[in-house]
């Protein structure tokens, strides 16, 4: 059987499943050091978080910076869940959890509700209506006032009171449906939810930031986007006045290391296909199509705001998966692992593989993480020269090949899918009228 | 000429002003178009012609004036709800989506009538594979009507000019539009291309039932084509008629030529 004969998505998923699980009998032969267990395991974390920034830069054409506290964010917030189940901080083996779906659901009601009655027509129609009785300036400042009255309303009747009871639900229900399972299942059922919460938390700040931020363009969203990373970074700093188990500046110890290669694989995996899945979609051409020109995806009616923010929570949301696994793996959290400097690494894991290339940015993460590892077999007098040699390697494929490793072009499932084209059949029976395409020569001159 | 039928009007703009800080690029600019109509834009460089579809399709806000689109004022409307009501256009400097294939860049256009979400699309549901293929048909019955098929997969950056050029307005017609505005769509071209041109706007007006109001600086394709002119200068209407009276109107020839220029 010819190689060509068979689906693209079945090459990939064989590739995919043999990789992975030769990696698993490495880790469980122990083929692998310890050590170098965990440089894989952070090579494919940092692919997905750098998969989440290349959707918010490299596809979207978002120069933002704050991708590290994102992060930080998935991972605080889903240690937060895991350490409950173990130590009971909060009093609950079930509290953190229930108070992070709490935030989210409410959050999420009072977003819904306020789209829902579609609050930007109703203001702008409201301004319109007291133009006709007060001047412009006024008539703005009223209507604004009323749209922040109404949101406020809203987000507080309806985001807190579902998000009240949620919390309550869970509070009740979560500790005996948990008890219901076997110890190692429940277990990991906690590890799942508390990942996908603090995906979900990363996605939800990110959708409120970017309301704002989004509004600016290069090198303002990126000052802007960082100023939002130093504060996350002061939070986490700080956050022991807030929840005294985060324990602030002298790092959160206690979470459980439960973050497997099984379990980064399928997060990949998964990463991957929604990554792939949404470019490939209405919606990504949508995306790309605001990347590539603004002005011009606005007069095909595209409303790229919309747009804009959708990728950016997207790509946060991919961050805060990441930094879910990230808290399991090395079970210590410190605010310095989330400061802006963070954010520069998937960015060069991006820049290093191809903007705008899935497989250049998983690529580009596992180079970047072995190559700075791996460095580490230099004879202990030049390990220090591995910050020096890395970045020498970084600019000469800057300059050899500007558009990173991949360019934008991609590998197996991850390719554009070929569209067929017409068929020569339609064509012949009833076809449409061509439009004129070939002016005779004699015509030209008049 | 089909002159169509209807007398209502499509395009009704009045007393429209916009300023760039003390500078007045349009001021007090009217114009009234029935449907069916193909009307000319022209003026000197500078004289405000893109300001007023830019205006029109709402990507500058406006200083002062009204602009209504079949009954209804669209002043101040963001672009992309211009666009879902009916108006869709070209620009002077061609934009298209340089890293889109031909056609997904017309496929873009489509999106606002998108019959799957983006949860669809990630989950890849049934309703996405039968909306996916809904759209890349209507595209590339579009991309064989503009004669494009052969580069549907090729990226629009690499087309020839006058291909995207084509490339362009065919993505404009896939909003579905009822009035075209078209951007000096003959900019760059030669003489041939230009008679390709003049056929192709005659067709597609015809083909898609549009008006069209364009902007060009080519008086053959102004004169050739356009039912009536109006004519700008300073931002300000300085003439307006068929194209023979545009054609010896002394300030049209001041503007055009100077004021010491001789005519004959």
């Amino acid at each position: 059987m010819k190689l060509r004969s068979i689906p693209i998505w079945v090459q990939t998923l064989v590739f995919f499943l043999v990789v992975a699980v030769v990696v698993y009998v490495a880790f469980s032969q122990g083929v692998l050091t310890e050590y170098w267990q965990q440089v894989i395991l952070a090579g494919a974390i940092l692919g997905i978080s750098a998969l989440g920034l290349n959707l918010k830069y490299g596809y979207t054409g978002l120069f933002a910076l704050g991708h590290a506290a994102f992060y930080g964010i998935g991972a605080y917030s889903s240690a937060l869940v895991t350490k409950d189940w173990l130590t009971q901080w909060s009093g609950s083996p079930v509290g953190g959890l229930a108070g992070l779906l709490g935030i989210e659901s409410g959050f999420i009601a009072a977003v819904a509700v306020l789209m829902l009655i579609d609050i930007g027509h109703r203001r702008r129609a409201l301004r319109e209506r007291l133009m006709e009785l007060i001047s412009p300036f006024e008539a703005t400042i009223l209507s604004t006032v009323a749209t922040i009255l109404v949101g406020g309303a809203v987000l507080t009747v309806v985001g807190g009171g579902i998000g009240w009871l949620v919390r309550r639900i869970v509070l009740a229900v979560g500790p005996s449906v948990l008890a219901a399972l076997p110890a190692i299942v429940s277990q990991q059922v906690v590890f799942l939810v508390a990942l996908l919460a603090g995906a979900v938390l990363a996605a939800l700040i990110g959708f409120l930031i970017s309301l704002p931020l989004l509004n600016l363009t290069y090198d303002y969203l990126c000052i802007a986007t960082l100023g939002f990373g130093v504060m996350t970074y002061v939070f986490f700093n700080n956050a022991d006045q807030l929840i005294p188990t985060m324990k602030g500046a002298r790092g959160m110890v206690g979470i459980p290391r439960l973050t497997t290669w099984p379990w980064v694989v399928a997060a990949l995996a998964v990463a991957l296909i929604v990554m792939r899945n949404l470019i490939y979609s209405s919606t990504g051409r949508a995306i790309l199509a605001t990347r590539d020109d603004l002005v011009a995806a606005d007069t095909m009616g595209i409303n790229t705001y919309q747009y804009k923010i959708l990728a950016y929570s997207i790509g946060c949301a991919f961050a805060g998966l990441a930094g879910g696994l990230y808290a399991h793996l090395y079970a210590f959290l410190h605010p310095s692992n989330f400061t802006w400097l963070k954010s520069v690494d998937p960015f060069v894991m991006v820049v290093f593989g191809g903007v705008g290339s899935m497989t250049g940015t998983i690529l580009g993460a596992f180079s970047f993480v072995t190559l700075l590892e791996g460095l580490r077999v230099l004879p202990a007098e030049l390990i220090d020269w591995r910050y020096v040699i890395y970045p020498v390697i970084l600019l000469f494929v800057m300059l050899f090949r500007p558009q990173g490793i991949m360019g934008t072009n991609e590998w197996g499932f991850l390719r554009r899918p070929r569209v067929e084209g017409k068929k020569a059949s339609e064509d012949a029976a009833g076809a449409p009228e061509r439009a004129p395409s070939e002016a005779p020569a004699s015509a030209s001159d008049s | 000429m089909p002159q169509s039928n209807g007398n209502s009007t499509v395009l009704k703009i009045d007393g429209l002003t916009k300023f760039f800080g003390g500078l007045r690029a349009v001021h007090d600019f009217d114009v009234v178009i029935k449907e069916g109509e193909l009307v000319g834009l022209i003026g000197p460089n500078g004289a405000g012609k893109t300001t007023i579809f830019n205006m029109i399709t709402g990507i500058y806000p406006v200083s002062s004036g009204k602009v209504d689109f079949k009954d209804r004022t669209i002043t101040d409307l963001p672009a992309h709800e211009v666009t879902h009501l009916g108006i869709g256009r070209t620009f002077q400097n061609i934009r298209i989506f340089p890293n889109l294939t031909v056609l997904d860049n017309v496929r873009v256009a489509y999106h606002p009538h998108a019959r799957y979400n983006v949860f669809d699309g990630i989950l890849r549901s049934g309703r996405f594979g039968r909306g996916e293929k809904e759209m890349t048909e209507r595209a590339q019955e579009f991309l064989s009507v503009f004669g494009l098929d052969e580069y549907q997969d090729s990226l629009a950056a690499n087309l020839p000019y006058g291909e995207q050029r084509r490339m362009e307005i065919a993505r404009a017609l896939a909003t579905e539009p009822d009035l075209l505005l078209l951007d000096e769509p003959a900019a760059g071209m030669n003489p041939g291309e230009i008679v390709e041109l003049m056929d192709l706007i005659h067709f597609i007006r015809d083909r898609f039932d549009l008006t069209i109001l364009l902007i060009e600086h080519q008086m053959r394709v102004v004169m050739g084509i356009c039912e009536w002119i109006t004519v700008i200068d300073f931002g300000e209407i300085i003439a307006r008629g068929t194209p023979k009276e545009i054609q010896n109107d002394p300030k049209v020839i001041e503007a055009y030529l100077g004021s010491q220029a001789t005519r004959g």
